[in-house]
């Protein structure tokens, strides 16, 4: 059974005087035993995503429309709220930032155990010590950090306590909205194997991983779903999506990707010109259409949808497979 | 790769913060040099001593021991107006555009300020209108608007305009591009590499990526605790690592590869 799915999810955050339509008909589905990578330029609508995937919006979000499950459970997107007791237990966040994510006053077996004290039922403290320890160790770390403020604690030992924290409650799925942009390479590494570890290990049943590091989803994530403009543009499984990025903009994103590989910097890349939408007009066409070299008179006057063929989907015209010779699908 | 007199000499630079027990020796006897026109990356992980090492150089911290020379000149310890006539050769950017910038203030009064501050009377510096084109941004919307107006990738290249407004003959970028989107990043290392073409401009890139190291170096010098333990031209470093170190960090890049 498909873990989490969502369709057609519209939202906008609202200002006085502006709605800026942060998610323009999202979808998704995350299935079990996987890693999903989200993919996308800096405001395309990934963390809004996240945090309502997660079911932690920020407080100025309105969901226009749009349907969400997540581990059989019918989302009500109008009162996410009123889901709050599916947070930590079937969902979870591993949020940006994690070394900031940790209170610095309090220990962290006391941090551990207000997660706990926050499910169901009631738990004695030396029940909590008992299964965080459990868990730490399962991250390769010490009974001792359990006493340990933050601060005494490395930068790799924090983050492997925050994902301890983030997945205490046993969720069934976890939302990781960019845990390890603010690492270096080596400790983006470490994050990395770890993501690989809880699903491989079966502590979570799947995570959805979002980023905008291209290279890192290549090598981690089993699906990767390309995101611009509130939108997924396409999706894929990883090898497939990274050999035939079918959509522009995928294509673009892939090749703005500097690898240090022997002979590869002699290629003078382009990036992508121009920058991503206004998201507070919404243009009947294409999002990408503006930036879109290949981009016809179709793609500026009506907007593609997402269209399955076999395991990938794709919105854009130009790959339309009604149009395709069958080899080239 | 020009082959002329360093223009930035470093002899056992070397900083310490702390005391006793508590004593870090952040960089530890360092030697570099950067020529007229050559891209230096200085690449390490976090806490290796690379930002401090670039701090040194700017003198924004006196260093424990060691000397700093530009153009064959002593700066190691500039102060007061020895230090702002420094500032006017060499310019720095940082990793936080929105740090950088005054959040109140339009963006082309912070351009007009910094020419002000440093280069009071000077001809041969840019006005902050043809910094910005320069950058591929449009001057007269661009000068208008306030930080939170632009985005990331905008507000990095209105700061580089800011410091390369003042035509400075080193840049020091620590970090520069590592909270931009990997599309927008290269068209900001392409404009650094347009500027060392078209203007000799002589750019210390520091950064934890190798990636971009690779893509816009001549020489990579890879720094781990306070030390630079390879130094060589880039493609060396890359195709043939000396130190085990530097086969690590590469080992650790993600690639754009499957399975």
């Amino acid at each position: 059974m498909t873990l989490a799915t969502i369709r057609d999810l519209r939202a906008h955050y609202a200002t006085a005087e502006r709605r800026y339509h942060a998610l323009d008909g999202a979808e998704l589905a995350v299935e079990p035993g996987r890693i999903l990578g989200i993919v996308g330029e800096s405001g395309c609508g990934k963390s809004t995503l996240a945090s309502v995937l997660s079911l932690n919006p920020k407080p100025a979000l309105r969901v226009d429309s749009g349907t969400m499950s997540i581990a059989g459970t019918e989302i009500d997107l109008a009162d996410i709220e009123s889901h709050r007791s599916l947070r930590g237990g079937t969902v979870a966040l591993l949020p940006q930032g994690a070394l900031g994510a940790l209170n610095p006053t309090r220990r962290i077996g006391a941090a551990a155990h207000d997660i706990l004290a926050a499910g169901p039922g009631r738990i004695k403290r030396s029940a909590s010590a008992a299964r965080t320890a459990a868990r730490l160790e399962e991250l390769d770390l010490p009974p001792r950090v359990l006493d340990a403020y933050p601060h005494q604690l490395s930068g790799g030992m924090r983050q492997r306590v925050v994902a301890a924290l983030a997945t205490l409650r046993d969720p069934r799925l976890l939302v990781a909205d960019e845990p390890s942009s603010a690492l270096d390479v080596s400790s983006q590494r470490l994050l990395m194997n770890l993501l690989r570890r809880l699903v491989d290990e079966e502590l979570v049943e799947g995570i959805v991983l979002i980023t905008h590091d291209v290279a890192l989803l290549s090598e981690l994530a089993d699906r990767i779903a390309v995101m611009y403009a509130g939108r997924v543009v396409e999706q894929a499984p990883a090898r497939t999506l990274v050999e035939r990025p079918r959509h522009p903009y995928s294509k673009a994103l892939f090749a703005s990707v500097l690898v240090p590989e022997p002979g590869t910097r002699e290629r003078r890349l382009d990036g992508i010109p121009g920058s991503p939408p206004d998201l507070r007009a919404r243009e009947p066409g294409c999002a990408f259409a503006p930036r879109c070299a290949e981009a016809t008179e179709q793609c500026r006057a009506r907007r593609p949808a997402l269209i399955e063929t076999g395991p990938a989907a794709a919105a854009c015209w130009l790959r339309d497979p009604a149009k395709e010779p069958a080899d080239a699908r | 790769m020009p082959a002329e007199e360093p223009m930035l000499r470093a002899r056992g630079l070397t900083k310490t913060f702390g005391r006793g027990r508590l004593e870090v020796c952040a960089v530890d006897a360092v030697d570099l040099a950067i020529a007229p026109g050559e891209v230096v990356a200085l690449v390490g992980q976090s806490g290796s001593g690379k930002s401090t090492l670039g701090r040194l150089l700017l003198r924004l911290l006196d260093p424990t021991a060691g000397r700093i020379e530009f153009d064959g000149r002593e700066v190691t310890g500039l102060r007061g107006a020895g230090r702002r006539r420094y500032w006017r050769a060499v310019q720095a950017v940082f990793q936080d555009p929105f740090a950088a910038f005054h959040q109140y203030r339009r963006v082309g009064a912070t351009l007009a300020a910094a020419r002000r501050l440093l280069a009071p009377a000077d001809r041969d510096v840019a006005d902050p209108g043809a910094a910005l084109a320069a950058v591929g941004l449009d001057p007269d919307r661009t000068a208008a608007k306030r930080p939170h107006e632009l985005s990331g990738g905008q507000l990095q290249r209105a700061m580089i305009a800011r410091a390369l407004m003042l035509r400075p003959r080193l840049l020091i970028a620590d970090e520069a591009t590592s909270m931009l989107d990997a599309s927008v990043r290269v068209t900001v290392l392409n404009l650094l590499a347009d500027l060392r073409r078209d203007r000799d401009l002589s750019v210390l890139f520091v950064t934890h990526d190798l990636g971009q190291a690779y893509y816009l170096a001549d020489r990579i010098l890879v720094m781990h605790r306070g030390r630079i333990v390879e130094s060589g031209p880039a493609e060396r470093v890359v195709a043939d690592p000396e130190h085990d170190y530097t086969r690590s960090l590469l080992a650790d890049v993600p690639k754009l590869h499957h399975g």
